[in-house]
């Protein structure tokens, strides 16, 4: 349904350009969760504007490569175009849902303000369809909730709202960008099951950003890893998790605290993610990485396919060495 | 209060004051709350937001002004004696603050941070002595002491968290206050962070109060935890039993409610547990009756004491 094919997005101006999303590749199907996960600056949020025609125009630009919604190249299509062409079916929902939403508006205005804009429905039509979407994110009283403000509401009702307004021009890809990460734990495992289910009863794609392995690992069916403006490894969930075999993944994974495991040193990762355009050669990985060789800062990296759908851009992936 | 504790807290209240719609309201962000930090240890105090681990720290330190409550360092009383208690205190305890972007002076160099509680209480008898201290403590800290000479802008998010921790632990403090010190860090560079403070605390023997929303952090660092919900305590333990055998049905929730990578533990769907109430309402019972799986009646109208079950472990709850 949406595929991303060898997108670079640059920021500067053009005759001084710095890529931060280098030849990303991917695709998401109906019904299907696919997370994206890395640290800060890794180009996870851009790659997520460029779908969105978001991009902060014109500092920073989708440089080439090619965004297909539902065959339709959407690439350099402005939002408000792509909603009269009638291909408008991505909505995006951000971090922090209080400054997303309008301070001074009831919620349910602002979420006929959207439905107005998608199904041209006004009035008592519009104010039902908003009755219906609340309802839709299991917000309790849902008709009586129309009239609060936002700030009458808790941060995951708030991130519920936000949802919702996603929702008023039925999706079929729905993008989610950090969207528990302001929440408390619990909470956010509420709103986590709640994109679950919508992906599943609405057969919607889901694209969830997020820097969590833990939420990646229980939400999504596959699962991409991004370092450096670039996917490193992808795979399925299960297998992905099981056998990283990216050194950057398996790195990242033994970063993560355990609550269970009590007091051990934790593996880390020596150095810091290298600023885009510092490393122009090689493999973005190789200062930090302690499996690196000569060969791998030089040149291009090439990818490997580990098992079908389970790919990896390294010159060592985990499973060779381990038999080599 | 026995002789290994180096802070002693007992039934601290803490209170704001907040206007809405006309009325005023009575917010207890710290109720009736008491514990103690033993010498060399780490507490880690957990919790999710608004439920007073912060504010805790606050009031120990003095930035918040306690309601009621006696708190103890070393044996004295540091909440009233204010003026020369004060001076003495922030050397004596020290904070690390979340975000190391906000709490380092822009226009000041990192020499000149790290070593402005120093200069402010004229613990250093000549330059040399301030400059060799600089550089200790930033060795301690795992920076080259030619970072004395950069501004913070210079540096990145987990060079500048070593920075506030080289300030912390520069006047030989009894007591080091961490609140959230790794929550704005990327997971690598917070392993990295984490893992020296680890260090830190078996080199120097530093005792620290280690303030986080984030269970796993906590686990990884802490001796003891402290759990904290709506302002109460209800749950003290040693860490290890903690996360093997949580008591309190909140510190159940909140376990159960860490994501850990396994994709085996799919997430889907069908989860509604309900949010913390509202901090404006009056609680007359326990703070968690609402959310609680196995509350009854007494549960709404009786709030349960912190109890010691065993030396190591106490809980608030009439059922565990």
């Amino acid at each position: 349904m949406l595929r991303v094919s060898d997108l670079f997005v640059a920021i500067g101006s053009p005759s001084a350009e710095l890529d931060v999303v280098s030849s990303v590749s991917f695709e998401i199907s109906r019904g299907e969760v696919l997370g994206l996960v890395g640290e800060s600056g890794c180009g996870k949020s851009m790659t997520s504007l460029a779908i969105m025609g978001l991009l902060p125009h014109p500092d920073v630009w989708a440089r080439s490569g090619c965004i297909e919604l539902d065959g339709v190249d959407i690439t350099h299509m402005p939002p408000h175009v792509r909603v009269e062409k009638g291909c408008g079916g991505v909505a995006m929902i951000f971090q922090e849902p209080m400054t997303s939403l309008n301070p001074v508006m009831r919620i349910g205005d602002q979420i006929m303000e959207a439905v107005r804009v998608h199904d041209g429905t006004t009035g008592a039509e519009a104010r039902s369809r908003a009755r219906e979407l609340l309802e839709m994110v299991r917000i309790p009283d849902a008709a009586l909730q129309l009239n609060a403000y936002p700030h009458e509401l808790s941060g995951g009702m708030r991130q519920r709202v936000m949802i919702a307004i996603a929702l008023a021009c039925r999706p079929q890809l729905l993008i989610a960008d950090e969207p528990t990460t302001a929440l408390d734990v619990t909470v956010q495992l509420q709103i986590l099951s709640l994109i679950r289910e919508l992906c599943d009863e609405l057969d919607m794609g889901v694209l969830f950003i997020t820097h969590d392995l833990g939420v990646v690992s229980q939400l999504a069916d596959r699962v991409a890893v991004m370092y450096s403006g670039r996917i490193v490894e992808t795979g399925p969930v299960g297998i992905l998790f099981e056998q990283p075999v990216h050194p950057y993944t398996e790195g990242l994974m033994s970063c993560v605290p355990e609550p269970s495991a009590g007091h051990h040193r934790l593996r880390t990762i020596p150095g810091q993610a290298p600023k885009p355009g510092e490393i122009a050669e090689g493999c973005a990985f190789a200062p930090r990485c302690s499996y690196a060789q000569a060969v791998c800062r030089v040149g291009s990296v090439p990818r490997h396919s580990v098992t079908a759908g389970h790919e990896a851009t390294c010159n060592f992936p985990l499973r060779e060495r381990a038999t080599a | 209060m026995t002789s290994q504790d180096i802070l002693s807290v007992r039934n601290l209240h803490t209170t704001f004051t907040a206007k809405r719609a006309g009325r005023k309201y009575k917010i207890r962000a710290v109720s009736d709350v008491s514990f103690s930090v033993r010498r060399g240890e780490v507490l880690g105090i957990v919790g999710e937001s608004g439920s007073g681990k912060t504010t805790v720290g606050r009031t120990i330190i003095g930035l918040e002004r306690a309601e009621a409550g006696d708190v103890q360092l070393n044996g004295k009383d540091i909440l009233s004696n204010k003026n020369r208690a004060a001076r003495e205190l922030s050397l004596k305890v020290r904070m690390v603050f979340q975000d190391p972007y906000a709490s380092l002076n822009p226009r000041r160099t990192v020499a000149d941070s790290v070593a402005e509680t120093g200069d402010i209480h004229g613990i250093f008898s000549s330059r040399s002595e301030r400059e060799r201290r600089v550089a200790e403590a930033l060795t301690q800290v795992g920076l080259d002491p030619s970072f004395g000479a950069r501004f913070p802008h210079e540096l990145s998010g987990g060079q500048r968290q070593r920075v506030g921790i080289a300030r912390a632990i520069l006047p030989a403090p009894d007591l080091i206050i961490a609140d959230e010190p790794v929550s704005a860090l990327d997971v690598s560079i917070q392993a990295q962070v984490l893992n020296l403070m680890a260090d830190l605390k078996e080199q120097l023997g530093l005792t620290m109060m280690f303030i986080s929303h984030d269970l796993g952090v906590v686990a990884q660092i802490s001796d003891r935890v402290a759990v904290m919900y709506l302002g109460n305590l209800v749950e003290v333990s040693d860490a290890r039993s903690l996360f093997d055998d949580p008591l309190h049905p909140y510190t159940r929730l909140l376990i159960a409610s860490v994501p850990r990578i396994d994709p085996a533990l799919r997430i889907s769907g069908g989860i509604e547990k309900g949010e913390p109430p509202s901090r404006f309402a009056e609680v007359r019972g326990c703070p968690f009756s609402d959310r609680c799986p196995i509350a009854a009646d007494r549960c709404l109208s009786e709030r349960p004491e912190l109890r010691q079950k065993t030396a190591e472990r106490a809980v608030a709850c009439h059922f565990a």
